[in-house]
């Protein structure tokens, strides 16, 4: 059903791991189990040619299951295409494997994503937070997390 | 018997060759760093966060905060995101679509003025700092008689933009970019045969291509490192393939490269906007989009279906239908992308930002260990960093 090239061949090479296909405006996402986030992103870069990780993060889909939904957004630079990867993450074990091994890049996209998102990443160099201090508690982009503050009522009406 | 101690020091969090708030722990072995680790964060002011509250519209001047250089190039990112989300991409009129490209044009430039002269001055020139701003104020200036403020555009708006030039201002913007490549003639006849700027900048902090692309560096730094690759050419938007420009690229890797990079690209951009300033012809700036765009005053005085509109979209926005998408722009600085995930409500479900200057930044350790104290400074301008982008 898809165009894209990359799409035929994860499914080929990794067909028990590829859960959904959705385009959406011309970009093509592919949700994956996360078990097998390393191995395929290392198939992406070394086979397919993804060799720029240009952003990955996290969302919070509070109230359905599993919870969390961690995104790479992947593009070839000689190609020049675009590749989303997406992998489910469940709120009792929020934890997924580090991609960094693969891209360099994503040390501190994972720390980000851990700091704000409190998603973990197994074996990742250096998992500290980036942008809230050391002694921060709770993770601020999570959806739970009032907007105005950790001491504050949940978020009732207008901020501005 | 004399022994030898690591040293480590601190550079910064305030530090005059960042823009911002950074903490650098630098450990030295004498002069030589042999170990670098950016500490950042102090300005995180949450926007992703602040935007999943608001709605479409009132998160664009939250982007202009975020690389405060380049306000416009932020937002344009944003706007075309949302477009996108939308599915109003092909629906942007070619008068809006030109006067955007004028305007990222402009902003490239202001950016590149602002890296030049604190790049300058960070490592000694003291004139081609005043010279920068004395030319940036006239793009202050445009900025001023186009938006209102001279920071703080919000001058784009999902569907076009908010307002039609003012009268005069494309003679006005035409003849500073004809007078701009002589300007840029002043700065490297300054600089580029000068002997202190060779021996600071050359071979200091090299990053090999593949390096490069691994660590994420996008924009003139990877372009000086000798990778082709431009979005404006590549993955054109806002009708960029219509103009004729080139994309420079060097070799060499290092400081020098990177600043001769940008030198091509600020004239590059004089040319972009003279072109498009041939171009501009009258028309709508607004697309035909009743339900996103707010439509003309008369309409809403005059007409029940205009006051409608204008009503539902100042009370409660527009609704994206559910999906992701992500939209990229070739910043000043690097690519700028945008992560934006609809749930089918007037509000951004979530919002990621891709700044160049954060992914920019974790290059940095890897740049200037092995190299003397003096030359991180050099590195750091080279970057050209904006930690408002970065910690956002």
């Amino acid at each position: 059903m898809s165009e894209h090239v990359a799409v035929g061949k994860l499914k080929e090479k990794f067909s028990g791991s590829v859960l959904d296909v959705v385009e959406f405006r011309g970009d093509t996402s592919v949700t994956v189990k996360k078990e097998d986030i390393v191995a395929i992103g290392s198939f992406l870069k070394k086979e397919l040619g993804f060799n720029l990780l240009c952003d990955l993060c996290g969302v919070d889909y509070l109230g359905k299951a599993p919870r969390f939904m961690v995104v790479y957004n992947l593009f070839n630079v000689s190609t020049k295409q675009y590749l989303r990867i997406k992998v489910p993450v469940e709120e009792s074990d929020p934890v997924v494997e580090t991609v960094s091994g693969v891209w360099a890049t994503a040390n501190w996209h994972e720390r980000e994503c851990w700091d704000l998102m409190g998603i973990s990443f197994r074996n990742h160099p250096d998992l500290r937070r980036i942008l809230m201090t050391d002694d921060y508690e709770g993770h601020p982009l999570r959806k739970d997390y009032p907007v105005q503050g950790p001491d504050r009522q949940p978020y009732q009406g207008r901020v501005s | 018997m004399a022994t030898t101690e690591i040293m480590t020091v601190n550079m910064g969090p305030q530090h005059p060759s960042t823009h911002g708030v950074l903490r650098l722990l630098l450990e030295l072995d004498g002069e030589r760093v042999v170990k670098a680790t950016p500490h950042i964060g102090f300005l995180h002011r949450g926007v992703e966060k602040l935007s999943e509250h608001r709605n479409y519209h009132q998160v664009i001047p939250l982007t202009d905060r975020l690389d405060y250089l380049a306000p416009m190039s932020n937002n344009l990112g944003y706007v075309l995101a949302v477009e996108k989300l939308l599915g109003l991409t092909d629906a942007i009129p070619e008068r809006a679509k030109t006067i955007r490209v004028i305007m990222a044009e402009l902003t490239r430039l202001k950016s590149h003025l602002v890296w030049l002269a604190c790049h300058g001055l960070d490592i000694g020139a003291m004139t081609v700092f005043i010279y920068c701003f004395r030319e940036r104020e006239n793009i202050m200036g445009f900025y001023e008689k186009i938006s209102g403020a001279r920071m703080t555009s919000n001058y784009f708006r999902v569907g076009g933009l908010s307002a039609d030039l003012p009268e005069g201002l494309d003679k006005e913007i035409r003849a500073f970019v004809e007078a701009m490549p002589g300007h840029i003639d002043t700065y490297e006849g300054l600089l580029t045969g000068n002997k202190i700027w060779q021996k600071r900048t050359q071979k200091v902090g090299v990053i090999s291509a593949e390096d490069a692309i691994d660590i994420g560096l996008t924009g003139p730094a990877l372009r000086a490192s000798g990778v082709d690759w431009d979005l404006r050419r590549d993955n054109p938007y806002s009708g960029y393939e219509n103009y004729d420009f080139v994309v420079p690229t060097h070799e060499d890797c290092d400081t020098w490269a990177r600043y001769q990079v940008r030198l091509v690209e600020m004239r590059e951009s004089c040319k972009i906007i003279t072109q498009a300033l041939d171009r501009l012809q009258p028309g709508p700036i607004l697309a035909d989009a009743p339900k996103v765009c707010l439509p003309p005053k008369q309409k809403v005085v005059n007409t029940i279906e205009g006051l409608i509109h204008h009503f539902k979209i100042v009370t409660e926005g527009f609704k994206p239908a559910a999906g992701d998408i992500y939209q990229e722009v070739e910043a000043p600085k690097g690519v700028l992308g945008y992560y934006l995930v609809s749930d089918g409500s007037p509000k951004p479900y979530r919002m990621k930002i891709r700044p160049p200057s954060f992914v920019n930044l974790q290059a940095l350790p890897q740049m200037v260990e092995g190299s003397l104290l003096a030359d991180v400074v050099a590195v750091i301008g080279t970057l050209d960093i904006v930690l408002g982008e970065i910690d956002r």
